[in-house]
């Protein structure tokens, strides 16, 4: 199976390529992107010198330019499409139909992949993209089980890649306002969900307390692990009950199901962390190209490697397994 | 939930204490201004926000140190504690934690999980430094020593450091193997 990573820097791609990935994932550090955060992310002139790094010790290099466009800035992402392929880029990571289209139209020749941030849970939705746009791979959304992938690929002829470590968002990806309505930010157009222009921490009578926006998401007492400032996996009171409302946090690690995602025909497995660090790159990449490698031997599967690096500490499987709230 | 990160001994830290503030901060602004001069790409990297001024306040050490980014120019000022005014942002935590994630040993998010690294104030230029230090992957030896030779015989001597107090003082290096 294929490994797909994430970078944020040309530190952290070169990390990843020497960690072992088949293929790494970034962005341009503008808008474009899904992870439009600050100091993160790639010019154009080092995009270039990472893809010739990447090629020369032979793996890809995918260019994320999944955020939807603001009307009458298109030229921005028709731009970033544009430089991506010049600069040899072997596929861009799509989510809207318009920029889908125009680079159907005007770049035929590159490689064009489903962002998850498009949402696309079913083979008619597949379908559609494939025959509409060329599509060639999607990125399928984190609410899926298994036995589910294995359905939907026996109804596509596309390849289909899936996250299976790193932040879980389990929210209709493309779609959420939650980001949106606190902070007025997008992360589907702007880039940033929870953006850390919105973040305060602060230390109130022994307990972490994190606001987004003003509004405050979680206290966390001094002895437990801090969780990411998303509303998402924010500790709300409602009714008589306090806790996490939507999401727990934890982090997706699917290590132990890569036998079960290879059988349901899945191609490529993908680690979630572009706003991660070059430790946190070189571990998980090794860690999986480590199970990606013993899935290939039909060794068993190793565990519980990674929980310190996820948030809360604590990982899942997710929807994968369906035994996650 | 903290990870088990070494920290400087105690005495260590009482010996530091008399330590006269003016020519440690001369030292430290010289190491600053060689990195701005050998790095400019994480200038560039902050962007909006190089010239935020950060408390690095290091919980096993006596001393803050006050970090001016000075749009190119930095500065670094060591203050006492009580002394510090106002910054656009604090982050707390063990000298270990700064040496690792400058040395590319320990993930800045990981170490927040674990309630190891604080931050207060501006989260964007946290996060904007964060990133840019990462993508310079600095070397302690390397910004310090000049010419080769003198720069071999810090890292080994960072390593006999390192070997005996657990501090990460060189940076991490990577091998392709098993899978290049």
């Amino acid at each position: 199976m294929e490994l797909v990573c994430p970078a944020g820097t040309p530190a952290a791609l070169r990390t990843a390529v020497k960690a072992g990935a088949h293929t790494i994932y970034c962005g341009f550090a503008d808008e474009t992107n899904a992870r439009n955060f600050p100091g993160l992310n790639f010019s154009r002139k080092e995009l270039g010198e990472a893809i010739v790094f990447a090629h020369a010790h032979g793996s890809k290099v995918l260019v994320a330019i999944n955020t939807f466009p603001r009307a009458g800035g298109e030229d921005i992402w028709h731009r970033a499409i544009s430089d991506a392929g010049s600069l040899g880029a072997d596929a861009v990571i799509l989510a809207d139909l318009g920029l889908l289209a125009y680079t159907a139209e005007h770049h035929p020749e590159l490689r064009r992949h489903l962002s998850v941030q498009a949402a696309a849970a079913n083979p008619d939705a597949i379908n559609f993209y494939a025959e509409a746009f060329d599509v060639r791979r999607v990125v399928l959304p984190r609410v899926l089980t298994v036995a589910e992938i294995k359905a939907i690929n026996a109804e596509i002829d596309v390849e289909t890649e899936v996250f299976v470590f790193g932040g879980l968002c389990v929210m209709a990806e493309g779609r959420c306002s939650l980001s949106s309505y606190a902070t007025g930010r997008s992360p589907n157009m702007n880039g940033v969900c929870s953006p850390a222009s919105h973040v305060s921490y602060s230390e109130e009578e022994g307990d972490l307390v994190a606001r987004l926006g003003g509004y405050t998401i979680h206290r966390t007492e001094k002895e437990r692990s801090a969780p990411y400032p998303t509303l998402c996996k924010g500790c709300f009171t409602s009714r008589e009950q306090t806790g996490h409302v939507f999401e727990d946090p934890t982090s997706l690690d699917a290590t132990r199901l890569i036998p079960d995602l290879a059988k349901a025909g899945v191609t490529a497995l993908k680690i979630e962390g572009r706003q991660r660090s070059r430790a946190y790159v070189e571990k998980v990449v090794r860690a999986f190209r480590g199970a990606v490698e013993a899935e290939a031997q039909g060794r068993p599967m190793p565990e519980g490697l990674l929980a310190t690096l996820s948030e809360g500490q604590a990982v899942t499987t997710g929807a994968y397994a369906k035994v996650w709230r | 939930m903290t990870e088990d990160l070494p920290e400087i001994p105690q005495t260590v830290q009482v010996a530091m204490r008399p330590l006269p503030l003016r020519p440690v901060s001369i030292l430290l602004s010289r190491l600053a201004r060689r990195v701005a001069a050998r790095h400019p790409d994480l200038f560039e990297r902050m962007g909006e926000y190089g010239g935020a001024r950060f408390a690095l306040d290091m919980t096993d050490q006596p001393f803050v140190l006050l970090l001016d980014l000075g749009h190119g120019d930095p500065s670094i000022k060591a203050m006492r504690r009580a002394r510090v005014g106002a910054v656009d942002a604090t982050i707390r935590g063990p000298v270990s934690g700064f040496l690792g994630m400058m040395h590319g040993t320990l993930d800045g998010d990981a170490l927040f999980f674990s309630r190891d690294l604080a931050v207060e104030g501006d989260t964007s230029s946290v996060l904007a430094l964060r990133n840019a230090i990462d993508d310079a992957e600095l070397d302690l030896a390397e910004e310090i020593g000049i010419g080769s030779t003198s720069v071999k015989l810090l890292r080994q001597a960072f390593g006999v450091v390192e070997r005996a107090t657990g501090l990460p003082l060189n940076r991490h290096q990577m091998t392709m193997e098993p899978y290049s």
